[in-house]
């Protein structure tokens, strides 16, 4: 079926007949200069690249400025705007009842690693299908800069207060709990987060994308680690990623042969071509948290896919749901039939 | 001369002994000689080893509630011998363990029983690990020939209780007949004053917990989604949603149609309730009161972004941690106004596993035509105790699926509004993620939002919204379950009951009536009140409102809403952790008619 707004003839439509502005949302009320609005972008050039159906997209997110991006971009979605903390419980009972639709939830580090951090921990175990990003800048916005459980140890406020704690790293937490797609990137480097985005949506389980992104109000300055410029410092970029869609053609350039595909659930391929170096394997788990460790010591931040994993069963495939939506089914389909009820009470006699 | 077919039995042991099968057996073993009869377990929030009570009451007339005090004390229990004596009646009967040595001063006019259980479990087997078991049977099978109960009721609710294995069945059939032959020829059982006679009450009667009828009427109801932590007394609940949905709601290629999570907290369970319930399944929840203490913010967020669900509260003791295996009717502030701001939620109140069964349903058909939670405030003593009761009903009825509109209805809409009010009911037309209509879309939020669902600050278009809600809730009133009323209806006194205080209102007002007191009663099953509940009120005298709680919630809900017959409510508050007796509120209703009587006395 056609959905209203698909103008497939058009020279600027993607192949399921949608312009790049039928993915927008309504106009971004975040501070000038944001690492969130620049990943709300990338959203939006991965799913109009990738020919994701706007109509067919849950878009979730908790509370925080992170949160917010949901409204900013693909306004023909449903979105969920829900409660500090608990985006992973709300995803989970939505996902359920439409478990084909696309998922993406947009989360803050207040939000995933501290309010948030239980339900986090027991969607990754689940592995529940969605793309869950992290807009990672350390700080608590909306409430005027107070630190996060990302902010690094050693880490300045604004004021020069330093922070006591050691950080919760997100990434070896998702790994640790069986994560199976694990990625960080960097609200700027479009080249990386776009095809990780592509793929995550197209990945069989719970796709966890760190992304640090500068608060261009309370943490980008000096004696912070989440600063703009500390990123382009210390972001060593592990992989030049690539997305080839499930109906393209293979036909990227193997000439150096050094690239590695991975075939996604639906016949899409993430390729990736090293580029740091090291001999990460992102198909081992031990590898992954080898590689986050061993930078985590020296404070560079290493961004990439540092693990993937295509065939764990999903949480939805533990189900064994059946194929209408738990919100269809009618009255025939869900209660017992006379006779069976009849016995039914006998048992009770 | 004797009494027959009107006695209350009271076994204590220890839990974790096996007694609970033994003692079933005595209960429907009743239950099947057509007897009108009830179980309550008074149990201990603990795996074994500490004292446990069961309470079988049989009654010809149908007064199955509770009572305080037994005819019969089978004490089995070491630990609490002396203070089991306590329990009897005057002129009761105590039979005990003469294993264990006998407490001294035994009161007055008791009649003691000393049976050698030890001896007894020694010629029903040689294996030394299922003696502890079968010295249940034994007892049972001492009292079933002392009460002269009919054996093939007997030996068909052994069958039931334990015969799914022949073995252990045999070995069970076995220790019933030594306790029988023992009582035979040592204890005089022909003149034994207590007697069950069969009799022909429970013609299409079922016995059942409140836990197991709900998760029936969820499946009837159509719920699809559950998400639960485990807590006591509600897990039973959600267990039997489970084996039920498992057994009858996979489809015919063995795919299930139901989704059922076990959360991580109460938090989540409440979250991935809303979720579900956002995407358009009839979603539920069950829990107790630190549960849903819990879910207070998420209980706020379903308020105001308007999203349908069912919470079941299986109310225990509290406050705090209380005492998770005694029951209450403490929830109903916490439940009505769950969550900060101006918010409440319509709450039904089954009387007992009957009403649990039709709130099951129900609770699904209001939330979706309200776009609310509804919250099920059931306890511990529904939930979790046996009740005699009525067959249930098949459904006649259509699920109610509420306001929603599809893709080709939203065509014909010219201007539509995700939270307006086109109806003037207060109640705005739902679309459900899926539709795929341009004007369908929109961001639910918990944060301040137009007609049109946008986010807003405005003062006017949140006081809108916020009215708006308020007009739903006078919708509500209308749509709730009626109060029901027992009596004449012209008396002066009128009671207010609600709950499992169904249990003994009859019995209560029947009486009240031997000591001259007439009283009407109307049982409320659910807030906001119905007009029927303001009429009972102010076409009486005196109210005397009956609580399981120690706030008199209740009485406290009623003098808000009707403040002008505020001189007319008297509070009845029972707070124990045990069910409420006839016994309880006949003493305190003649105390304060009398107190009256008095303080009229003194006005004349």
């Amino acid at each position: 079926m056609t959905t209203p707004g698909q103008t497939p003839d058009r020279p600027d439509s993607n192949k399921i007949g949608f312009t790049k502005p039928d993915y927008a949302g309504s106009k971004s009320t975040l501070c000038v200069g944001c690492g969130h609005d620049q990943i709300t972008n990338h959203i939006i050039t991965a799913c109009y690249q990738s020919d994701v159906n706007p109509y067919e997209l849950l878009k979730m997110s908790g509370i925080g400025c992170s949160s917010k991006t949901p409204a900013y971009f693909m306004s023909k979605s449903f979105g969920f705007n829900s409660l500090h903390g608990r985006m992973a419980p709300v995803s989970t009972g939505a996902h359920v009842v439409l478990p084909n639709y696309f998922m993406l939830g947009v989360s803050g580090d207040g939000d995933t690693a501290s309010i948030g951090l239980s339900g986090f921990c027991h969607l990754v175990r689940r592995n529940l299908p969605m793309v869950y990003l992290v807009a990672n800048n350390g700080v608590y916005g909306l409430t005027k800069g107070q630190f996060s459980a990302t902010a690094d140890a050693g880490a300045q406020l604004k004021s020069g207060e330093k922070n006591p704690f050691e950080s919760i790293d997100l990434c070896s937490l998702a790994i640790d709990l069986g994560c199976t797609f694990v990625a960080r990137s960097f609200s700027g480097d479009a080249k990386q987060l776009v095809p990780l985005i592509k793929s995550a949506l197209r990945h069989r389980g719970t796709a966890f994308i760190d992304v640090i992104s500068p608060c261009v109000t309370f943490n980008n300055h000096d004696g912070s680690t989440k600063s703009f410029n500390y990123l382009k410092e210390h972001d060593v970029v592990l992989q030049e990623l690539g997305f080839i869609g499930a109906q393209e053609s293979i036909e990227v350039d193997y000439q150096e042969g050094a690239k590695e595909v991975v075939e996604l659930h639906d016949g899409s391929k993430l390729t990736l071509k090293k580029i740091a170096q090291n001999e990460h394997n992102p198909k081992d788990r031990k590898s992954a948290m080898d590689l986050l460790y061993n930078h985590r010591k020296t404070g560079e931040i290493v961004t990439g896919l540092f693990y993937i994993e295509e065939n764990k069963e999903s949480f939805t495939e533990s189900l064994n749901l059946c194929d209408a939506s738990l919100a269809q089914l009618n009255e025939s389909e869900l209660r017992l039939p006379q006779d069976k009820f009849r016995e039914l009470m006998s048992e009770f006699r | 001369m004797g009494i027959q077919n009107d006695f209350v039995i009271n076994i204590a042991t220890v839990n974790g002994s096996g007694s609970q099968s033994a003692n079933l057996v005595l209960l429907k073993s009743l239950f099947k000689m057509g007897i009108p009869v009830g179980g309550k377990n008074v149990f201990p929030s603990n795996i074994a080893g500490l004292p446990t009570w069961f309470w079988i009451r049989a009654n010809e007339k149908g007064y199955t509630g509770r009572r305080e005090k037994a005819d019969i004390v089978i004490a089995m229990n070491p630990q609490t011998l002396a203070e089991d004596l306590h329990l009897l009646r005057d002129g009761g009967i105590f039979i005990y363990n003469s294993d264990i040595p006998m407490v001294q001063n035994i009161p007055a006019g008791l009649q003691v029983i000393a049976v050698p259980f030890k001896k007894l479990v020694d010629q029903a087997t040689d294996i030394v690990k299922i003696k502890k078991l079968l010295i249940n049977i034994i007892y049972v099978g001492v009292v079933s020939e002392l009460l002269g109960l009919d054996e093939s009721s007997l030996l068909e609710a052994l069958k039931d209780q334990l015969g799914s294995k022949q073995k252990v069945f045999d070995e069970n059939l076995k220790a019933l007949n030594v306790g029988r032959e023992y009582a035979k020829n040592n204890l005089d059982v022909l003149n034994f004053s207590v007697k069950a006679q069969k009799m022909n009450a429970n013609k299409n009667k079922i016995m059942i917990d409140g836990n197991t009828a709900a998760a029936i009427g969820s499946v009837m109801g159509g719920c699809t989604f559950g998400a639960w932590y485990p807590i006591t007394p509600s897990s039973s609940l959600m267990e039997g949603f489970i084996k039920y949905s498992h057994k009858y709601r996979q489809d015919e290629n063995n795919k299930n149609r139901f989704a059922i999570i076990q959360a991580e907290d109460e938090l989540a369970s409440i979250c991935m309730v809303l979720g579900a319930g956002w995407a358009g399944a009839r979603a539920m929840t069950a829990t107790s009161g630190p549960g849903l203490s819990l879910m207070q913010e998420a209980a706020g967020f379903a308020y105001y972004s308007e999203i349908p669900g069912v919470i079941w509260d299986v109310q225990r003791v509290g406050p705090s941690t209380g005492m998770p295996t005694r029951t209450m009717q403490g929830d109903l502030f916490t439940a009505m106004f769950a969550s900060h701001g101006d918010t409440k939620h319509p709450c039904l109140i089954p009387g007992n596993p009957n009403e649990c069964y039709e709130f099951g349903q129900l609770s699904f058909d209001l939330a979706e035509r309200l776009q609310q939670l509804v919250i099920v405030l059931s306890d511990l003593d529904i939930g979790m105790n046996l009740w005699l009761q009525d067959e249930f009903t098949y459904p006649q009825k259509a699920f109610d699926r509420g306001k929603v509109l599809t893709a080709e209805q939203l065509d014909q809409v010219a201007n539509y509004e995700r939270y307006g009010d086109p109806d003037g009911d207060g109640i705005p037309y739902r679309v459900l993620p899926g539709n795929h209509h341009p004007k369908a879309g929109y961001t639910i939020r918990g944060s301040g939002h137009n007609a049109k669902a946008q986010y807003t600050e405005s003062s006017k278009e949140y006081k809108w919204v916020v009215d708006r809600l308020n007009k739903k809730w006078e919708t509500a009133r209308t749509l709730v379950p009626e109060a029901l009323a027992l009596g004449s209806g012209n008396q002066k006194i009128g009671i207010l009951i609600y709950g499992s205080t169904e249990a003994v209102i009859q019995e209560s007002m029947d009486l009240l009536a031997q000591k001259g007191i007439s009283v009407d009663s109307l049982r409320i099953r659910a807030l906001p009140f119905t007009k029927k509940i303001e009429n009972f009120i102010s076409q009486h005298e005196r109210v005397y409102v009956i609580d399981q709680n120690r706030d008199g919630q209740m009485f406290q809900l009623l003098r808000m809403d009707y403040s002008q017959f505020c001189s007319k409510f008297n509070s009845i508050k029972h707070y124990d952790g045990t069910p409420i007796t006839a016994d309880f509120i006949v003493h305190e209703v003649s105390q304060l008619e009398k107190d009256q009587a008095e303080k009229e006395r003194q006005g004349a």
